[in-house]
Order: C-alpha cells, then structure tokens, then sequence
C-alpha cells in the first residue's frame, strides 16, 4: 500500500477511479459506432497518402471529401481504398491522385469480397506500423545512449512562427538546459479543418504545425541532442479539429510530447463535443503506440475559473482524462495530466495550498509524468515579480517529483519569449532544482495542518462532482458548465458535419492492432 | 563588477526636479540612472561588452555599465546594463487622451443607468478575429470579474453576452443585431505582427458599411490597447492594463446618456 504524506485516503483514490472509469466508458460507447472525417484523413495519411492538390488541399482531404459529398463516407476509407486497390491494382497515393484529377469516382467502383480487401489493405497497414515503429526504437535508442536530463523535464516553448528560427531558438534553448521543446501553433490552426503542407515561415503567435515542420526540427533537436549529450523532446499539439491526423504525423516524425486532452477543444476552442470524444479516442490510440507522452489540458480550466475553489475540478477532469487514455492503451508513463500553479499572489497561504495540491496530484497518479504549468493568469507585466511567482512554482514542482515542467517565462502576458526570456526561465529552475533537490523527502506535512486539509478537501470535492457526472453523463455536464464554468452544448460547436455514424462495411484494423501493440 | 556598495560618482548637476526637464530617478534627482537589457547577435567577449556600452551611449546613456553579460547560445550575448540618461522630458506639456467618464463602482453605475436610462443595457463582447484568448472579455464580462471587480454579468444595468474567443467580424455583427446590442466590446491579445489592428479596423469598416457604426458604443481593450489607439482606429474607447469592468461599465452608462441628450 501506497503511503501518503498528506493522509490520503487511498480507498476513497480507488473509488473515485472507478466512477470516472464508469464516466469513460459511457463515453466510450458512443465513440465506437461513429468515426469523423479527420478519423478518415488520418487513416489515409497512414495508408501513405500525402500531398496537395492544385489548390493546396491536401489528398487526404480531397479524398474523404469526395465521399462524404456522395454520402458513403460512414463505410470508411479503408474499405474503399482496399476495394480500389483490388479493382486498380493501384497504390494508395495512386488512388488519392486519381480522385483528385477526377479520374476516379471510388463509390462507383464494383465492390470485392472482404478477404479481398482485407488481403490488399493489411499488408500497407503493417508497413505503416512498421514505419512507426522504426520511429519509436529511433527515440528508445537515443535514450539508451546519449540520455535524458533529470526529471522535472525543463518544457519551453518556441514560437516565431517562422520554422527556421524557431530552429535557431530551440537549439539555444537545448544547449542552455532545456529538454522539452515545445512548438507553438499559429492563432486559429486548431479551428482549421485539415493541416497546412509543407515548410512555412508566416505565423501569428506561432508557427504551422505541418509534417514537414515536424521533421525539420526533429532533425535540429537531434543534432542538439547529440551535441549536447542529452535527448531533446519535441512537443506539439494534438488537439483542435485535426487530432488524429496530427498524432499521425507526430508518429511518423519522431515527436515525443503532445498535447491531447479530451475535452479541451470542446471547452476553449468550442469544438463539437461528439466530434472531438471520437478524434480523441484515435488520436491517443496513436499516441500510445507511438510512445509520446500526451499532455492533457486542465491547468487551463484555471485560466477561467478560480485555482482556488475550483480546484476539485481539475482533479475531477484528470481523473476522467485518465480513463478515456487508459482505454486508447496509452500507459501511465505516457500520461502527462495536467494541473497548475494560478492561485491569486495576494492569496493568504497560497504557497500551501499550491503545494498541497500538487503532492496530491503527485500522490493520486504516481506513475504519471504530470504536466506543471506556470503561473500566466497573474502574470502582470511586473517582470520581476512574474520572476519571483514562477521561482515559487519551481520549488513546488522539484518539491512534489512534478514531471514535465513548463516553465514560467518573466514576460508572460508581454510577449513570446525573447532568447534571454528563456535562458532566465531555465536558469530560474535549474538553480531552485539543485538547491531544494531532496526538500520533498525530508519535509512531512503536519497532522490536520493546513496542506493535509486542503488536499483532503480537494479529493472529497472531486469526488461529489464525479458521483454527479456519473448519473448526469459526461456530455451532460459539459452542456451544463461544470467544466472552467464554460456551457457547450451537444449538438453545438465546430466541426459537428464531419461526424458520420459507421456503417456495415466500416473497419479500421489500426486500433486494434494498435492497442495491442503489434 | 559594479563599484561596491556607495556610489563614489560626483554628482555635478543639478539636483532640483524641473518639471520642464524631467529624467529617470535612481537615487538622486536628476541622476538619470535606467536599467536595461538586451542581447546582441554576436559572441561573448570584450568586443561584445564594447558593443554593449556603446550602443548604450547611442541609446542615450552617460557612463553606461555593463553589469552582467552571459553568452546565450553561440553567438548571442546578453548584457544587463546601467546608464544615465542624457535626455529629459517636458512633462507640462504632454497631453493623453483619456476615456472621458468618472469611474464608479459597480451600485453607482447600476443606480445612474436605472435613474437616467430606465431599462438594462445590452452589452456584447467577444475576443474576435483568431485571437483564442478569452482572458480579457472574461476579465470585463464574467460574474466573478478580476481582481475584485465584478465583471458585467453581475450588473443590474447590463445585460451582457460574452460570445468567447475567435469569433469572426460578420457572425460578432450579426449577433449584435439580433441581440439589439447598445455597445459592443472587443478584446485582444494576440498582437504580434498587429493582427489585432487589421481586426479592429476590419470591424469598424464593416460597422460603418452597415450604417450601424453611429448606433453602437464601440469599445476595444487588451494589454497592448491603449485609449489613443483606440481612438485613431475608430473606436469610442479603449481599455488597457489596469482597467477593469468598472471603467467600462462607467463609460458605457455615461456615454449611452450623453449621446441621448444630443
């Protein structure tokens, strides 16, 4: 048994672990009779599609696009590929192409027998893990030789918006301490119903997450790595309308770190809430076969709603985040749930309730490396204080054994960060790492003392909401605003006409195949 | 590095303060002391401490002081600098335009709009354009409000719509239309490359093409707005740091009365 510094009650743990494995699995049994055009994309892109057409959309677009138009998309894309396949003898890139000139109407084709298809498709699908694979034992290999920085991960994003600076900014960042790189999105490419190609220098407060950006700082942060001796991370972001595709992509580059909450698009970016359940159930299925770590999201609930009374919620939201992962077959190990230092400065006692409720996070999942992110909600422009709130988040987090550390910038709230912005992040942490390393082994936490009460007050909270969520329904109380106080209905949103009920013929043998880790 | 302790510099000017000629403050009047920081593209060394020193003589500073410097990343030096500026300001003479309203807490704006206007304001915000921030409009409009101010939704005399972030020009319009809005409030925070003023204009533009620009009190906020851009880009008020939803409230009340006496 498990002992804990903050007298927590392990039974209650496992029970509120149940009942959010109970929210989960309701969740889940709406998943499975639906799939979502971006579902579609990413099996095309795992098929070998790539490319764009003349107007720069992108072949896996042009492609389910085409059968959404003729209403049949609900059979799949693995089912009419497969079938094209045994009709045409052509490849998969060959087909998209077609369909793209027009040449090829794939609905109207004389359709095979299953074994047929089965027999054409199966043999690209496992070439197609094969690739990811490759992938996986390339990152396995670095680790194994050239090694890691300690934990907490030191996590700084980039975001010039342009990929070749960024280039520049991550290899700084690297050689000054950094082991996580994060590559923030451009403004509005969540909401963007497909992913840009290629290389790209234009971004506003970010830069395009594409394929070919993925790979091109891949390539720098592995010649970093070994010139530093230390693997370096790459993180982008699963999440918005493409998900799936960008796991996809993540897998097929070589990146580590992906954002990937279940419910963050549907809260802050007012993405469908069906759409996103089934993109994230695929998307995660990737991410766990391809080893990256995924980041969930709540430390933004916080953004909105008050760190201190509305902490529960975060839990609550982990807790479930928790469970829908474990039924995509992501391990603890790769689960980064996320919480976060933004309680008010002028809190009385905010440092123990900051602390209190990061040991507990730490204690309810031990096995995962939680995301820490940074105070940004009172982060004023007083540059000097900013620097004191995140030293303060620091010591929490080596405090706590917190796992990927985003680190807080000074000018949060100003500006993306200059070159010296981060170099005084790192510095900032590294020198409160050392200094308080073993602080979290020799401090206890004193009986009915203020830290053991609040994390015991946040468990119980977070209990009473997912007994409430249980009998209402995940979706249901989405729609009533119990998450970052923010409503969404149901059949509200974006992206709700890209949801499309399967039908007879519908496979997809990745998930599977996947989760058992073929 | 630095001179110790007690600064041993004469101090051979004036110590009077001439609000004619005003300077940085450090510890005398008129020392002119300013700190800085920046990062030069080149590698650490005295070369770059030189750089450093001279570009702050460039910048205006006396005696300037490199009082740290750290190579970032090959090729990129950071220095933190002191200097005394030679320059002064006028102060007399400097005139900012301010939002013309009183603040008041949020009862005496509830009281004015119930004696003076007799019925509830209608208020729609949204963080518009890609700007995914909803920190700003939740600021202004939320219940809770920041720091200590109630945001709109808790006033007796607004009836407020916050419409959330990235929320396109024409769907914010429209919504305003059907929501027979008094006054309109954007947020922005995402500025980099001034995304945010292609969106204000934008939004002004497509007011005034549908006649409605002179109907709406029309108001912008964010870190980076100040009341004077804000003005310049055809908006009745601007809202930047340090402004909560009692400035906004006050103005809308007192801007809605005065347009209803001319």
């Amino acid at each position: 048994m498990q002992k804990s510094k903050l007298g927590l009650d392990f039974e209650k743990v496992g029970y509120a672990k149940n009942i959010a494995k109970k929210i989960a699995d309701d969740v889940q049994s709406f998943v499975e009779n639906y799939t979502t055009v971006a579902v579609e994309r990413t099996l095309c892109r795992l098929l070998g599609i790539d490319g764009i057409d003349a107007n720069a959309v992108p072949l896996p677009n042009v492609l389910v696009d085409s059968l959404k138009e003729k209403g049949v998309l609900g059979q799949g894309v693995i089912f009419y590929i497969g079938n094209a396949i045994v009709e045409t003898g052509l490849n998969p890139q060959q087909i998209a192409e077609q369909v793209s000139d027009g040449k090829l109407d794939l609905a109207a084709l004389p359709i095979h027998p299953k074994e047929k298809i089965d027999a054409a498709i199966m043999p690209i699908v496992h070439a197609s893990l094969d690739r990811i694979k490759s992938r996986r034992s390339r990152r396995e290999h670095y680790l194994n030789t050239i090694g890691e920085g300690a934990k907490p991960y030191l996590y700084v994003i980039v975001a010039t918006g342009n990929i070749y600076e960024d280039v520049v900014q991550a290899q700084a960042a690297a050689r000054q301490g950094a082991d996580i790189i994060a590559v923030i999105r451009t403004t509005g490419q969540s909401l963007l119903d497909y992913v840009p190609y290629g290389a790209t220098t234009e971004g506003f407060g970010g830069t395009y997450a594409t394929q070919e950006n993925f790979r091109i700082m891949r390539k720098a942060l592995d010649e970093v790595g070994e010139e530093v001796g230390r693997y370096i991370r790459l993180c982008n972001y699963c999440s918005g309308l493409c998900m799936p595709e960008i796991a996809v992509m993540g897998a097929f580059e070589g990146l580590d770190v992906m954002l990937n909450d279940a419910l963050y698009g549907i809260l802050f970016r007012d993405i469908n809430m069906q759409r996103t359940m089934v993109d994230q159930y695929f998307s995660r299925i990737i991410n766990g076969y391809a080893g990256v770590i995924i980041n969930t999201g709540e430390d933004n609930y916080l953004t909105t709603a008050d760190a201190f009374d509305e902490a529960h919620t975060v839990l609550a939201s982990d807790l479930i985040n928790e469970q829908l992962a474990f039924i995509a077959g992501i391990p603890a190990e790769q689960m980064g749930l996320g919480h976060a230092f933004e309680m008010d400065p002028e809190l009385e006692n905010g440092f123990l309730y900051e602390l209190a409720q990061a040991q507990m996070t730490r204690e309810i999942f031990p096995d995962a490396p939680l995301k820490y992110m940074p105070p940004t909600k009172f982060m004023t422009g007083n540059v000097f204080r900013g620097h004191i709130q995140d030293a303060l988040f620091n010591q929490i987090a080596i405090w706590t054994g917190q796992g990927l550390q985003l680190l807080g910038m000074m000018t949060e709230a100003i500006h993306t960060p200059f070159m010296s912005d981060r170099y005084l992040a790192i510095e900032n942490a590294k020198y409160i790492f050392k200094n308080m390393k073993s602080i979290g082994d020799e401090v206890e936490y004193k009986e009915n003392g203020i830290i053991r009460n609040r994390a015991q007050e946040v468990l119980n909270n977070a209990v009473e909401l997912l007994e409430v969520l249980q009998n209402d329904g995940l979706f249901n109380a989405l729609e009533q605003g119990k998450f970052a106080a923010v409503k969404r209905p149901k059949t509200g949103g974006k992206g709700l006409a890209g949801v499309v009920e399967r039908g007879a013929n519908y496979s997809n043998p990745f998930v599977e195949l996947m989760k058992n880790r073929k | 590095m630095s001179g110790g302790l007690y600064s041993m510099e004469a101090r051979d000017f004036d110590t009077t303060l001439d609000l004619k000629k005003i300077k940085p403050y450090g510890d005398t009047m008129n020392d002119g002391k300013t700190q800085v920081s920046f990062t030069l593209p080149v590698p650490c060394g005295n070369e770059a401490i030189e750089a450093a020193k001279q570009l702050m003589k460039k910048m205006g500073f006396e005696n300037p002081q490199v009082v740290f410097y750290k190579e970032l990343t090959e090729g990129f030096t950071f220095f933190n600098c002191y200097g005394s500026s030679v320059h002064s300001v006028d102060f007399t003479s400097i005139h900012v335009p301010k939002v013309e309203a009183t603040t008041w807490d949020m009862h005496q704006t509830d009281e004015y709009v119930k004696e003076n206007i007799g019925r509830k304001l209608v208020v729609v915000g949204a963080s518009t354009g890609t700007d995914a921030h909803t920190v700003g409009i939740d600021a202004i409009m939320n219940m809770k409000g920041y720091a200590g101010h109630y945001g709109l939704e808790r006033y007796e005399g607004f009836e407020a719509y916050n419409l959330g972030s990235q929320v396109p020009n024409d769907e914010f319009i429209a919504k305003a239309i059907e929501l027979k809005a008094d006054a309109l409030l954007v947020s922005q925070t995402v500025t980099q490359k001034d995304v945010h003023i292609q969106n204000l204009v934008e939004l002004i533009e497509m007011l005034e093409a549908e006649g409605l620009r002179n109907k709406l009190i029309v108001c912008c906020g964010g870190p980076r707005i100040s009341h004077e851009l804000a003005k310049e880009l055809g908006y009745d008020a601007g809202f930047g740091m340090n402004t909560y939803a009692d400035d906004v409230a006050s103005f809308i009340a007192q801007e809605f009365v005065r347009r209803s006496k001319k």
